[in-house]
């Protein structure tokens, strides 16, 4: 067996050998473009995706996710688990092992004091931290010895990989942070501008939302990479022109988040200097059902409340006819193109948790009148279903934007066909997701009886996004109208399974769970109806090689494996 | 013509103060929250800390004199201590955008220099090509030249700036391939710095877009106002006096015609020049210039209010000033007009 492995420890490196002997900055220049300029290089405080993935390049967690949704050392040894003995067995700590001899760009040595540093910075309770909620639960984390972290909490977490693990939550030198904790957090703009990391390029010029100048880090772990010596991240205008830039002008070599229309991509990628990539993560268009009655003719306080349950989206075959009409593989093409496709599912990913129904992809309207007359509702005089004197008229809104206007038109050409009378708003997306509980057009209020919008969760667990789908977090005026469950959905039945996936460890038991709970919302009950499963479009040159595109974390987490192509 | 210029000085200050009330009770009254742009997962007592750290907790006249503060002391205290080595501004906090965290003012004189250069040029070229054109324009009026400088400049007037830098930049950028001479940079590169031949080559090729933009903007207005004023002059009588004196008619546009047609052009000139410190909004943004014009617009989108309120409060600030040196360059090109 130790032969054997030697063997192939032989042959791998054999096989790395044209890798190994490249050199650290031998391919040059390379030139990135984000539309949204970054703002600060610290995502401790910017919550911003444009900040966190910059930022990416310099500051590293201690491990990440990878193309797959699959957790990944990063700094450290292994990924700690409960047969590893890394976790314990009361799911109340985990241990951490750093991966020995790894220095920081100023060639300082990595210790677990800075990881315990990045802890006491991010939990200051004057320091306003973006991050905080991934220390949630958090009692105390130790550093036994240099090489050592344990991250103990104060209740079982069957989800340990929240402090130190994503993009979103990278580890900061605590010998240069030390004097910007709590208030002073955001005067010390020196160190949140050139923030010192592991990473693979350090930073020599930060100009905020402008350009950030990096140059290949002297430290970095892997002797051959960053095979490029010095990066331009540019940042600026609109996704457009970040296109144009990569795929015909051939300025740049990567562009970030290119959401443009399908055919205009299209006509860019002709110019054939560059090639778009897409990949999927937990984005979902969805449209929500109310379950609660929001007439205007209720009062002000007692509309859309549990007090009084809707009329009629209440019948679960009322709600299965209106996804039984639509035609999901049409919307996915026309509104995204290569960035979508269809899905029933609120948890589309990763892998390991994605239930991947495609019960609904099938339109069929036959069936969905079918129901309908099931349930009792006759197609009157103009074809609008009626019953017991009550017309089958729904109000449907969602925010301004050219797709969801579109979809919101076929979507309604579909239910009229099926005898439901529809009339379509938009708001503007700055009130509709604003939250302001004064207004009564924000999603949370749901002063509509469905709506239409899209939403993720972070990382690759989705626990916390289907915890959301409980009574307490119901939106209602003694909480300001905020909460996540803005479908009103109150079941003993879920809330069982949720509780039980808080207490289960096991990845194959916690996947039948998540995927129970999706089910329970989308093709058993259909209560939320998923539309479009989102993807990321971003685009690199065709002399930029390595690029592996990533929802689940940074997209630049591989830039030290970027490499030009010749 | 002194003890005006001290009047309109004094008189400027609680304008200005008013001003900069005015503007923070705008941005105080405009719907939107500078965390409105973080993503949906971060939970909402997370938010309100931010909120806190901020210092949006304080009650709004407690921000306001905390920025007058801030602008009239701190910030002119922390030049001082930069440019003579002193310690007065130790431990006061400055201007802090919410968006950067950093002092509002670095940000600001980071970008001043490409704002500067490149809206800054556009003006001046555009200038010195409308002067020309409107006063051919007038002395040869109905002319072949004067139809197509009034074509051109209906083009300027009336085509927006997002029309023609992208379809310059289709031009110039796409059709032409980036191996031929010709073709021209459309992202500009604000950290090259200019040490030799090559990087003024590649500065001046970067600069070429949007200037050409930016200049056929400004010279479409004033070549108009230029014309017209030309036109109003040269069928006065003093012109005709001119003429029947026997002076050449380089003296009498020249001299006599185009120093009394300046002070209308003079007047726009200098109401646009506050324009190049505030910078070209839509041109940096196409052009990726990033200056101040491109900051202001990000940080009303992300309701970054410090960055904004100082931004506009610098603007109010120019414009007072050359509305000022207007009336005094009035002063000197007409000597009939005296302010004492």
């Amino acid at each position: 067996m130790r032969l054997r492995t030697a063997l192939m420890g032989a042959a791998a490196s054999l096989a790395c050998a044209p890798m190994a002997f490249a050199e650290r900055g031998a391919d040059g220049h390379v030139n990135v473009i984000y539309h949204q300029a970054p703002s600060i290089m610290n995502p401790y405080l910017s919550g911003g995706t444009k900040d966190v993935e910059a930022s990416s390049l310099v500051i590293e967690p201690l491990a990440r996710h990878d193309n797959t949704g699959a957790m990944i050392p990063w700094l450290v040894t292994e990924i700690p688990t409960v047969a590893n003995g890394g976790v314990s067995e009361d799911l109340t700590s985990i241990t951490w092992k750093i991966t020995p001899g790894l220095l920081w760009s100023d060639g300082t040595p990595f210790t677990s004091a800075d990881v315990l540093f990045t802890w006491e910075y991010c939990t200051h309770p004057e320091g306003g931290c973006a991050q905080s909620a991934k220390f949630e639960g958090v009692s105390s984390v130790e550093a036994p010895d240099d090489l050592t972290v344990k991250v103990n909490f104060s209740e079982p977490k069957p989800n340990p990989y929240l402090p130190f693990v994503g993009a979103q939550s990278p580890i900061i030198q605590k010998a240069q942070f030390a004097d910007c904790l709590g208030t002073r957090a955001s005067e010390c703009t020196q160190q949140n501008f050139n923030p010192i990391g592991t990473g693979a390029f350090a930073v020599t010029e930060f100009k905020t939302n402008d350009v950030i100048s990096l140059v290949a880090n002297p430290n970095y772990r892997d002797a051959a990479k960053p095979r490029f010596a010095t990066m331009t991240f540019k940042g600026g205008g609109d996704a457009e022109g970040a296109a144009r830039s990569v795929l015909e002008t051939g300025e740049f070599d990567y562009a970030w988040n290119l959401q443009i229309s399908p055919e205009v991509l299209a006509s860019m990628t002709a110019a054939g200097k560059g090639t778009p990539v897409s990949a999927f993560g937990t984005l979902v268009e969805r449209i929500e059902i109310n379950l609660t009655d929001p007439s205007p003719s209720l009062p002000e306080g007692e509309r859309s409340t549990t007090k009084h349950p809707h009329p009629f989206l209440t019948d679960i075959r009322v709600r299965y006819a209106l996804s039984k009409a639509i035609d999901r593989e049409l919307l996915a093409e026309i509104g995204y193109g290569v960035a979508g496709r269809p899905t029933c599912d609120l948890v589309p990913g990763p892998d390991v948790y994605a239930a991947k129904n495609t019960s609904c992809f099938a339109q069929d309207i036959e069936g969905a009148k079918a129901l309908l007359d099931e349930a009792g509702w006759v197609a009157g005089a103009d074809g609008v279903r009626v019953k017991d004197g009550r017309r089958l008229s729904i109000l449907y809104g969602t925010s301004t934007s050219a797709v969801r206007q579109d979809f919101q038109a076929l979507i309604k050409d579909w239910w009229t066909e099926i005898g439901v009378e529809t009339e379509l708003k938009n708001v503007a997306g700055s009130v509709f997701f604003g939250g302001d509980p004064g207004s009564p057009d924000t999603f949370q209020k749901f002063y509509a009886d469905v709506i239409m919008y899209a939403n993720n969760f972070d990382g690759a667990d989705p626990e916390a996004y289907l915890s959301a789908y409980t009574c307490n977090k119901i939106p209602r005026p003694d909480t300001q109208w905020q909460g996540e469950n803005i479908n009103r959905v109150c079941d003993p039945a879920y809330e069982e399974k949720l509780a039980e996936l808080g207490r289960t460890a096991d990845l194959d038991k916690r996947r039948e769970l998540a995927v129970w709970l999706n089910n329970y919302l989308t093709v058993e009950n259909h209560i939320i109806l998923g539309l479009v499963d989102r993807g990321r479009v971003s685009a690199h040159s065709n002399a930029l090689g390595g690029v592996v595109l990533n929802t689940w974390d940074s997209e630049l987490w591989n830039a030290a494996d970027w490499y030009r192509v010749k | 013509m002194l003890t005006f210029a001290i009047r309109r000085i004094l008189t400027a200050i609680p304008t200005l103060i008013f001003i900069s009330l005015v503007l923070f009770l705008v941005l105080e009254a405009a719907p939107g929250d500078p965390l409105a742009d973080m993503p949906l997962t971060i939970p909402p007592e997370v938010r309100e800390k931010i909120r806190l750290a901020m210092g949006l907790g304080e009650p709004w006249y407690v921000r306001y004199v905390l920025w007058l503060n801030n602008f009239f002391v701190t910030e002119p205290l922390y030049w001082f201590d930069r440019t003579f080595d002193t310690a007065f501004a130790e431990g006061r906090q400055r201007i802090l955008s919410y968006q950067t965290r950093s002092p509002v003012f670095d940000t600001i004189a980071e970008r001043l220099p490409q704002t500067l250069l490149v809206v800054g040029s556009g003006m001046l070229i555009g200038i010195l090509i409308a002067l020309p054109i409107g006063v051919i324009s007038a002395y040869r009026q109905y002319s072949w030249f004067d139809q197509l400088g009034t074509f051109i400049s209906m083009i300027g007037f009336s085509i927006p700036t997002f029309v023609t830098g992208v379809v310059l930049i289709v031009i110039f950028a796409v059709w032409i391939p980036n191996s031929s001479p010709f073709w021209l940079p459309t992202i500009f590169d604000t950290s090259l710095k200019v040490t030799d031949w090559d990087s003024f080559v590649t500065q001046i090729r970067q600069m070429i877009l949007p200037v050409t933009v930016l200049a056929l903007y400004y010279a479409a207005q004033i070549s108009r106002y230029m014309r017209s004023a030309m036109l109003d002059n040269l069928g006065q009588d003093y012109v005709r006096t001119a003429r029947a004196k026997g002076m050449t008619e380089s003296v009498v546009v020249l001299i006599h015609v185009l120093r009394n047609s300046m002070i209308p052009v003079v007047t726009v000139i200098t109401l646009l020049i506050p324009g190049v410190f505030t910078g070209a909004i839509i041109t940096e943004t196409i052009f990726k210039v990033n200056g101040i014009g491109q900051q202001l617009l990000l940080s009303l989108q992300g309701n970054d209010a410090p960055m904004v309120l100082t931004i506009t409060f610098i603007f109010a600030v120019l414009i007072v000033t050359f509305n000022l040196i207007a009336d005094v360059l009035y002063g000197l090109l007409d000597p009939r007009i005296r302010y004492d």
